[in-house]
């Protein structure tokens, strides 16, 4: 009786391994195809990948699409760009988050609450898309640089997290006995308290850096000189307008044909562009994936 | 005055004989002590409390020109009050209701589809006892969380097309006819859900798989001596382990429900599919940046707002009386 309930279990178990394994493979071929797919119709002949005939793998490779986006001046720039923008706005998140959420940590800063409140009340209240316009605009950011870095230069989202790191990680009796030997408070975070923290500011820099490198709504609302584009925007050119000036077929004469040609354009570099614009996050992602998540469950602590 | 109360509390007077308006004193002293101990610190939090005081709190006060005729020569203060004149010409618009549908339709299908499967995924990941199949499996599936926005609206465009779409040779290869995915009003919804899915499920479990690593390994082997099935220990010792997690996260998201990925949206939005893909935050951004109607599209995203806060403070409460879990 005993044996036989326990080889009922086996089999019952050997089913469930079958679905679970079936199960993930199913979910994996879901997410790997699309990506894959991208990767082969970015070397194979734009014919062939309109007509269906490549489906997975390169057919008819051809690195003319790549060689049009080496080419291309706005794809350039708007990749100097958002590396600048990136770069900038990354080390602006960084200045703003890691003192503001130490301090926040430290039990013995007075106006501690009042601080932690008025951050976090803007997790679930805020001025709203207009109002925020109005005062970028009034601050005369419009179409320069800082438009692009200052309205979101601190996430509370990312505050909270760091604070958790530091309150959890940095020992109360490191910062006791700096202050007995007569340490600043300066000194203390700058030359104790930061050493100690260099995976909180990889983390925060990764959030922050791939939040500026995709990007795409600040400059929308806020750029309007193309010079300033990040890649981004260029990207939605390439990638979203073209496709909608296909479907306006009341254009005719030489307009419609320099949308013809600049559909031409897009097809032969579509899928090139979104692997050059996504390639410096896959080139880090294997190895910074750890640290990603490590983020995203300091944040769940909390949460 | 400092050294009195030193000396008192050296000698250890009795306290009964000091009025409470001495202890507030002597609180405020302590206090302002500290303060200017710390005076670095207030320096240290300054950058922050200018970016929120100057990007979050100002937007706040400028809030009021959705109850205003907002001229921008004239600027927020002087411009005219009007009431609720923008809300009610909102309100009676032919598009209001399409409006609201739009968003409760595509937030609430979102909600619906996007919920459990990161559950089901995490479940599904935790029981797989293969580690380098589970890393792999979870490396490809948060993959995608770090494509950016455009290019995903890109993809979806490219894979959808009529003509040229993958998706579409697909169909036509099972002996369908080819759908206008992004042309076809009634297939908006569907397209901008299950993108998201492709794009976050995995990404979505990592909470999820936290909360798993959790669970005892004791429960499950006294669960086996008992002969429990993998199926039993699933429902009856993981699942009820991240029920709070599911909770806390069920009320982020219906937190958000009116302010959904509007940038994706605005991206995959077009004149033809306009009639189900208008939802409030693009329409604050139609109205209010491209048509320069500043206070009626102010006055639209407060509208949108304060349903928004009003979701969330109701569905905490549901969830703490239910559940004894809430956010506060």
């Amino acid at each position: 009786m005993n044996a036989h309930s326990h080889i009922n279990d086996l089999k019952s178990d050997r089913i469930f391994k079958f679905f679970n394994y079936s199960f993930l493979t199913l979910a994996l071929s879901i997410v790997l195809y699309p990506l894959i797919y991208i990767i082969s119709a970015s070397i194979s002949s734009p014919t062939a990948v309109n007509s269906g005939e490549m489906w997975l793998f390169p057919k008819d490779i051809t690195f003319e699409g790549y060689k049009l986006i080496f080419e291309n001046d706005a794809i350039w720039r708007g990749y100097l760009n958002t590396i600048m923008y990136t770069a900038l706005g990354t080390s602006i998140n960084l200045a703003v988050t890691l003192p503001a959420a130490y301090v926040l940590g430290r039990k013995d800063f007075v106006g501690r609450n009042f601080f932690t409140g008025m951050f976090v009340l803007t997790m679930f209240f805020q001025g709203g898309l207009i109002p925020t316009y109005l005062v970028v605009k009034n601050l005369g950011l419009i179409d320069t640089i800082w438009a692009m870095v200052l309205p979101n230069a601190a996430a509370i989202w990312n505050i909270v997290i760091a604070r958790v790191f530091f309150q959890s990680t940095i020992p109360i009796e490191l910062e006791e006995s700096a202050k007995i030997d007569g340490c600043s408070n300066f000194k203390l975070f700058f030359k104790i308290v930061l050493p100690l923290s260099a995976p909180i500011i990889a983390v925060m820099a990764l959030f922050y850096g791939v939040g500026h490198w995709n990007s795409y709504f600040n400059a929308l609302i806020y750029i309007s000189d193309r010079a300033l584009y990040p890649l981004q925007m260029v990207l939605r050119e390439i990638l979203v307008l073209q496709d909608m000036a296909s479907q306006s077929t009341n254009v005719t004469g030489s307009m419609a044909e320099a949308i013809h040609s600049k559909q031409q354009l897009a097809a032969i570099i579509k899928y090139g562009v979104m692997i050059v614009s996504t390639l410096p996050i896959i080139i880090v992602y294997p190895f910074l994936q750890k640290y990603f998540v490590q983020g995203v469950m300091i944040g769940s602590l909390k949460g | 005055m400092n050294n009195t109360a030193n000396t008192l509390e050296k000698t250890h007077q009795p306290a009964p004989t000091h009025s409470k308006k001495y202890y507030r004193k002597k609180r405020w002293r302590e206090t302002r002590k500290k303060i200017l101990l710390n005076w670095q610190l207030y320096i240290l939090i300054l950058p922050a409390f200018l970016y929120f005081f100057i990007f979050h709190y100002l937007p706040m006060y400028g809030i009021q020109i959705a109850f205003k005729d907002f001229l921008p020569a004239s600027g927020i203060w002087e411009s005219e009050w009007v009431g609720f004149e923008h809300f009610i010409r909102f309100f009676d618009s032919y598009y209001f209701w399409d409006l609201i549908k739009n968003t409760l339709g595509i937030s609430i299908y979102e909600l619906i589809v996007g919920f459990p499967l990161p559950i089901i995924l995490a479940l599904s990941l935790n029981e797989a006892k293969d580690n380098f199949y589970k890393k792999s499996v979870q490396t490809v599936t948060y993959a995608p969380h770090f494509i950016s926005v455009v290019v995903m609206a890109g993809m979806v465009i490219a894979f959808l097309a009529p003509t040229t779409g993958i998706i579409n040779h697909a169909i036509q290869l099972l002996g369908f006819d080819p759908i206008p995915f992004m042309e076809d009003p009634k297939w908006f919804k569907t397209v901008y859900v299950m993108s998201g899915v492709w794009q976050n499920t995995g990404w979505g479990t990592i909470i999820y798989l936290a909360a798993l690593s959790a669970v005892d390994p004791q429960q499950h082997e006294a669960a086996i001596v008992d002969g429990a099935t993998r199926w039993q220990r699933i429902w009856y010792i993981n699942i009820p382990t991240i029920i709070p997690t599911m909770v806390i996260l069920l009320i982020m998201n219906v937190g958000n429900i009116m302010a959904m990925g509007f940038e994706k949206i605005l991206l995959l939005q077009n004149p033809l599919n306009m009639e189900s893909s208008n939802v409030i935050a693009t329409f604050v951004y139609q109205a209010g940046l491209l048509d320069g109607q500043y206070s009626f599209a102010a006055a639209v995203g407060l509208f949108n707002a304060v349903i928004n806060a009003i979701l969330l403070v109701s569905v905490n409460y549901i969830a703490r009386k239910t559940s004894e879990t809430s956010l506060w």
